[in-house]
């Protein structure tokens, strides 16, 4: 199985004043392509700087991010957007999504970077929106979506591009669990049948467990724990079978 | 990012604060109108000027003498490498014809005058007569005539300068008296008739007809005295010949008719080869040039034929270089306004980077590069400049008809004729707008490049 995200002793440390924060402290991890990984810790232990630094919204401070065989501190400004634009797809907690744009134009922005003619556009963005189940919401403005839509417009947004990889910063914290529950759903049947790479930051140990492949510790910026989720490997065996 | 989408996504962002975007814009057309209504002033007076100038016969006129004539304008100049003027070329008729098939020659006229006598109610009078071409309808001279110009080339008609018919009603202008006005000298003059007398030179056939006769040789003509009954049309308050000095002319008649009646010259005795030819030649013809720029060329022309020139065109070129200069003057003016306002458009980007600090966190977090932000808020400065420099154009534009309009009342109420003295060319109106654009996007050179410089990751913290 060829590996999507390696991490090499990997640290990314900020001044703040006189003090020195170590957002992330030596982390090492590697992640196969097509697993379905989730980043836990609580508030402040680097999982969100983590991934970060895979989506390459961030550079290390040491160490190396290498994703799909590119090591991201060697990359230009210029390469890393293209990165961000062809590589990964990003959803956030609070959905970025914006509001002066409608939900179709949102999810065609990322096209508009990739220089995708207009033409061809509103095609794929109209199938992207399908597949998250809002076809018929096309041209409403996200304040006038709830937040479970919202959500579905953003994950539409970071696969339209059809990325090898999905980060995921706690995509469920700003919904009801019945909502969480679908958004979850959506991202393991793109896991699935797209065979991507998911990352998932939370701070939910349940949620987790219920989805992902395995489950990545950290605690103060460092890797702490790094265990298989075997629950979560015999529902999905069972799931295939049935 | 492709051409029309940036354009698109600016014009929405633009949208989205439209008060203060409007305002900004506002600043931009207020100052391009400024630049815009004082260089429109600016051409427009210099064109006024250029106008009147051409209007005058001077600045587009070469005066042209034979080189045999030895009282020439320019006898000094090029007197060393001059022919000896016994073997330079005739100022003929062929002469004449080979002037005015030079390039950028609209005519080439021959200056025929001469002193004669007129009866006007049974009292003659002496003054000196001028031939004029049908083009000097035109001529700014000719603006306050009374009554009309010739109706035709060879009309028996005469046009009288207003000092002369003041003559005529016994109104001779006194020093320290009050001019009479040209309406009141024209009135019982208009439609009158007068009497010319000339003098006719009429070439006889013996000196042709002897058997020793060589070619051209036609020495013997006599001169006979006549009697023209000539309609005054015409009254003129300006001196169309004031540039003739002492030997002006008072009475203007066709040139055509001038030249039928074959009215013996003052330079015909003078001249060996008028002696000798029946072929007309003339003491100076005045060469008429498509436009001031183009004296210089023909002037060398004309050289090349034998001839002495003489015009004024280091006047012409002091001219011009007055009016590049107010233009320039003018013009740094109208700029300033055009400077603060592109202050403003710093102000609305940079304001905008604040406000869209989140965006533009998301914009680089779903693969927009630093280029793609920074061409997007170039984009933002360019329409902002577009609109206001098209805006700017029209309010510069109304300044100038409404300043055009007022001094034309003022003028008016002045008893003088209305002008343009304001003047929109098509280059101004694009050079505005792309003017308006250069700022703006010069402008949005430090916006542009803080909002590419923002990390993504503090600009996604940014509530």
């Amino acid at each position: 199985m060829t590996t999507a995200i390696r991490t090499e002793d990997v640290c990314r440390h900020y001044a703040m004043g006189e003090s020195l924060i170590r957002a992330v402290d030596g982390v090492s991890i590697e992640v196969p392509a097509g697993e379905f990984v989730a980043l836990l810790g609580s508030s402040g232990s680097g999982k969100s700087s983590l991934l970060n630094l895979i989506a390459g919204l961030d550079r290390p401070t040491s160490g190396s991010v290498i994703v799909e065989g590119k090591d991201l501190a060697k990359l230009s400004r210029e390469q890393l957007s293209g990165h961000r634009l062809h590589t990964v797809g990003m959803v956030f907690q609070s959905f970025n999504l914006i509001h002066n744009m409608t939900v179709i134009e949102n999810v065609e922005l990322p096209l508009r970077f990739a220089e995708v003619d207009r033409g061809e556009r509103a095609g794929i963005a109209r199938a992207a929106l399908q597949r998250v189940g809002l076809a018929k919401r096309l041209n409403h403005r996200p304040s006038e979506l709830s937040g479970g839509e919202q959500q579905r417009t953003a994950l539409a947004r970071a696969l339209i591009n059809r990325p090898k990889l999905l980060l995921a910063d706690e995509p469920t914290g700003n919904l009801d669990s019945h909502t969480g529950t679908e958004i979850m759903n959506l991202i393991r049947e793109f896991n699935e049948s797209l065979g991507m790479t998911v990352v998932m930051v939370t701070h939910e140990r349940a949620l987790a467990e219920q989805y992902v492949e395995r489950m990545i510790f950290l605690a103060d910026g460092k890797l702490v724990d790094d265990q298989a989720n075997a629950a979560a490997v015999v529902s999905r065996v069972q799931g295939g079978r049935a | 990012m492709k051409a029309y989408d940036l354009a698109e996504l600016a014009i929405r962002n633009l949208r989205e604060s439209v008060l203060r975007n409007s305002l900004t814009t506002v600043g931009i057309s207020v100052g391009v109108a400024s630049l815009v209504a004082m260089l429109s002033l600016g051409i427009g007076l210099q064109q006024m000027a250029t106008r009147r100038l051409v209007r005058s016969g001077l600045f587009d006129t070469v005066v042209v003498t034979s080189r045999r004539d030895l009282r020439n304008f320019n006898r000094g100049e090029d007197a060393e490498n001059a022919p000896d003027p016994a073997q330079s070329p005739v100022l003929d008729e062929p002469a004449r014809q080979k002037l005015e098939h030079l390039p950028n020659v609209v005519e080439a006229y021959p200056d025929l005058r001469f002193i004669t006598s007129f009866t006007f109610e049974d009292k003659p009078h002496l003054t000196m007569v001028a031939g004029i071409p049908s083009s000097y309808k035109t001529n700014d001279a000719f603006e306050g005539l009374q009554g009309s110009f010739f109706s035709s080339d060879t009309a028996s008609e005469i046009i009288l300068q207003k000092t002369f018919a003041a003559d005529l009603l016994g109104k001779t202008q006194k020093p320290g008296r009050e001019e009479t006005p040209v309406t009141e000298l024209a009135k019982p003059l208009l439609g009158r008739e007068m009497t010319m007398r000339y003098a006719e030179r009429v070439d006889t056939a013996a000196g042709a007809e002897r058997a020793d006769a060589g070619p051209g040789d036609a020495a013997n003509y006599s001169i006979q005295s006549h009697e023209l009954k000539l309609r005054i049309v015409g009254v003129t308050d300006l001196d169309p010949d004031s540039m003739r000095g002492t030997a002006r002319a008072r009475v203007l008649l066709p040139l055509k008719l001038v030249q039928s009646l074959h009215v013996v010259q003052p330079n015909a005795m003078r001249d060996t080869t008028q002696a000798a030819s029946n072929v007309p030649t003339y003491s100076t013809v005045s060469v008429r040039v498509k436009n001031p720029a183009k004296i210089q060329s023909v002037e060398d022309a004309v050289k090349k034929l034998g001839f002495n020139t003489f015009s004024i065109l280091d006047a012409t070129r002091s001219m011009r270089r007055f009016f590049t200069v107010l233009d320039l003057f003018l013009g740094i003016f109208g700029s300033l306004a055009l400077a603060v306002a592109s202050i403003g458009i710093v102000n609305t980007l940079v304001m905008a980077i604040l406000e869209r600090r989140r965006e533009i966190g998301i914009l680089k977090a779903i693969g927009a590069s630093d280029i793609d932000v920074k061409k997007l808020f170039f984009a933002e400065a360019g329409v902002m400049g577009a609109f206001g420099g098209a805006l700017g154009v029209a309010l510069g534009w109304a300044i100038g008809r409404v300043i055009n309009l007022g001094t034309n009342i003022y003028l008016r109420r002045q008893d003088m004729a209305p002008e343009q003295i304001w003047f929109v060319p098509w280059w101004l109106v694009g050079s505005a707008v792309a003017f308006a654009i250069v700022v703006s996007l010069l402008s949005g050179l430090y916006p542009a490049a803080r909002a590419a410089r923002l990390d993504p990751v503090q600009a996604l913290r940014y509530e």
